[in-house]
């Protein structure tokens, strides 16, 4: 990929967070803390990785996108209002009647999402099974799962762990696949090191076959670059550990199990959005913090 | 024809329907000796997949293979298949991808291995999501044909096949119709709505019941999910009493879907013969002898039925 341009990047990063916040706060639920611990991979992903058409939804040779973790769509809706698949407007009938923004992703009803996810620890197979067949038909695609790491608990996770570096041989081995664990440390419970601990997560990883890149998830740099890495490495698929921070950018949120499916309130949001853009508030902001004021009027 | 197993003529239709179209492959969880997609592994081995005992791995690949264009049968037991109900409810039928299902070794006709090798829940699971029919065939040539249907099928499907060998109900002419329930004996006094592996039984006792003065009609639904509500309640009206035969539990299967359709569009006496208990180990004639599911147990219990 071109040399990324981080400032872009981290900017619509940053306007990420702001829409998160916004959109959760209208839906009165929903999971903040994850959302904001993957928003810096996917906007990697989505602004300077991914090949697609937001206007052919179907484009065959699409790259796939698959958010297992699918608690952490609003993420994932942000990116595709940004890149053009629906207006920003719509984010804010997320979890509403009738709205395609479903609570968990809703491949059916939002043309651009490339599966169901949500029952976790299902999103590593599909899109297992995606790369299989993308290799089968002959095309380039590749595909990106993004997964949490409580979800890594399921026994589902560790079958696909273990056939994925094997599927495919001998010329067709799984390497357009990447998946990349937003490793925030929490779950709903509480701590993943306290509930089921998933240490020595690379070795684990290494002893499976699976080449293993070892990130920081909230360095844009460092996401593209180990999105660079997977490319070039042939004959078996990719594995990202992505450190990141539950609620990373709003101080009330960050590792604060409370938040992992919990909405702001509107003086709550008001404040995350504050904190998150920083002094002065640009102006595109003033319009949603007024919105959100109005919101707690009602 | 021969007598053959279900899951036999499938895998033979898989091969021959797989010779012409590429898209077809096979993703199987350390079975596929015993749902018959070995030969196909064999013929195609770059088509074929393996993903060893991880049912749940295995239908998680199929989704994405469907969901990428390709035409995947996912093999397991029915009881090994549905065990993973929770990503065929979301990888597969939420999803909209349109994975083949194929749950073999259905029913207590398995025989010695026992209840938990047994496929009595099947039905029930799968008739509870959206987006995926059932089909289950009941002879060969009716097999054959379910499979190439089940290649053209838009979205996911869910075909149910026997280990047992059975015995052929239709002729050469046969044209199997998704969602047609097919008429296979007219009659006036009762319906006898059969299914899979007793349908055979369910002739026969037919046969018995005419040495009773009893003029029995038996339809073959081999489409159990979408019903098809207008062969049956046309048969229903008639005869005013139904029976359902199936090798399924009584809870959920065939016989729940018609208590279910009749109850609300036309009420009508039903008798559901079917499983009632866990499965066991035996011979799979005695156990059908045991559960009511052989000729003899079938025609007394429709005589009883209607107080004959």
């Amino acid at each position: 990929m071109a040399h990324p341009d981080l400032a872009k990047l981290e900017a619509i990063a940053r306007e990420g967070r702001v829409q998160i916040i916004r959109m959760l706060t209208h839906a009165g639920s929903g999971h903040p803390g994850g959302s904001l611990s993957a928003i810096d991979i996917l906007t990697t992903i989505y602004f300077n990785r991914l090949r697609y058409d937001a206007k052919r939804p179907d484009w065959e040779d699409r790259d796939r996108f698959i958010l297992s973790k699918g608690h952490c769509v609003p993420a994932q809706y942000y990116c595709m209002a940004k890149a053009g698949y629906f207006p920003m407007e719509r984010t804010i009938t997320l979890r509403k009647m009738g709205s395609p923004l479903q609570g968990h992703p809703d491949r059916v009803m939002l043309p651009g999402i490339e599966a169901a996810t949500g029952s976790l620890g299902q999103g590593i197979g599909i899109s297992m099974g995606l790369a299989l067949g993308l290799k089968l038909a002959g095309k380039e695609a590749r595909v990106y799962c993004v997964m949490g790491d409580g979800e890594t608990q399921e026994g589902q996770v560790w079958e696909s762990f273990m056939s994925a570096p094997k599927l495919g041989a001998p010329d067709r081995h799984l390497d357009n696949l990447c998946v990349i664990l937003d490793y925030n440390g929490i779950q709903l419970d509480g701590f993943v090191k306290k509930i089921m601990d998933l240490e020595p997560i690379v070795d684990k990883l290494k002893a499976f076959g699976w080449p293993v890149l070892d990130i920081n998830g909230h360095d844009i740099a460092q996401v593209d670059k180990a999105l660079d890495q997977a490319e070039t490495i042939k004959g078996a698929p990719t594995f990202i550990v992505a450190h990141t921070v539950k609620g990373k950018g709003v101080s009330f949120m960050e590792n604060d199990p409370e938040w992992h499916g919990k909405a702001p309130k509107p003086a709550e949001a008001v404040e995350a959005i504050r904190q998150i853009v920083g002094e002065p508030v640009p102006a595109w902001v003033e319009p949603i913090i007024n919105e959100l004021q109005a919101l707690e009027k009602k | 024809m021969p007598a053959k197993a279900s899951r036999a003529a499938f895998g033979e239709a898989l091969i021959e329907l797989g010779a012409k179209d590429e898209r077809i492959v096979t993703v199987d969880a350390d079975l596929s000796k015993s749902t018959m997609t070995a030969k196909f592994a064999k013929t195609y081995p770059a088509r074929a997949f393996n993903v060893g005992i991880a049912e749940s791995g295995m239908i998680g690949l199929a989704a994405g293979l469907a969901l990428a264009g390709r035409v995947p049968f996912a093999c397991s037991f029915a009881c090994f298949l549905v065990g993973r109900f929770e990503t065929i409810r979301v990888s597969v039928a939420y999803s909209n991808a349109p994975v083949k299902l194929v749950g073999t070794h259905v029913g207590i006709a398995i025989g010695e291995d026992g209840y938990s090798q047994m496929g009595l829940e099947d039905i029930a699971c799968i008739r509870s999501l959206p987006n995926i029919p059932i089909v289950q065939p009941a002879d060969e040539i009716e097999t054959r044909q379910a499979v190439a249907y089940a290649v053209d099928h838009a979205g996911p499907i869910y075909l149910r096949l026997t280990r047992q060998n059975l015995e052929p109900v239709h002729d050469e002419h046969y044209r199997f119709r998704f969602g047609q329930a097919d008429l296979l004996r007219p009659g006036t006094d009762v319906t006898i709505l059969a299914t899979g592996g007793p349908l055979f039984n369910a002739l026969e006792a037919a046969k018995k019941l005419a040495g009773e003065s009893v003029n029995a009609e038996v339809l073959n639904v081999a489409t159990i999910k979408p019903l098809d509500e207008e062969a049956i309640l046309r048969s229903a009206g008639k005869t005013g009493r139904v029976v359902t035969v199936e090798d399924h539990s009584i809870h959920g299967g065939l016989g729940s879907a018609m208590a279910e359709m009749l109850s609300e569009v036309m009420p009508t006496p039903l008798k559901r013969i079917a499983v009632t208990t866990f499965g066991e180990s035996g011979d799979f004639k005695g156990l059908y002898a045991k559960h009511g599911l052989d000729p003899d147990g079938i025609a007394k219990t429709v005589l009883k039925f209607l107080n004959r």
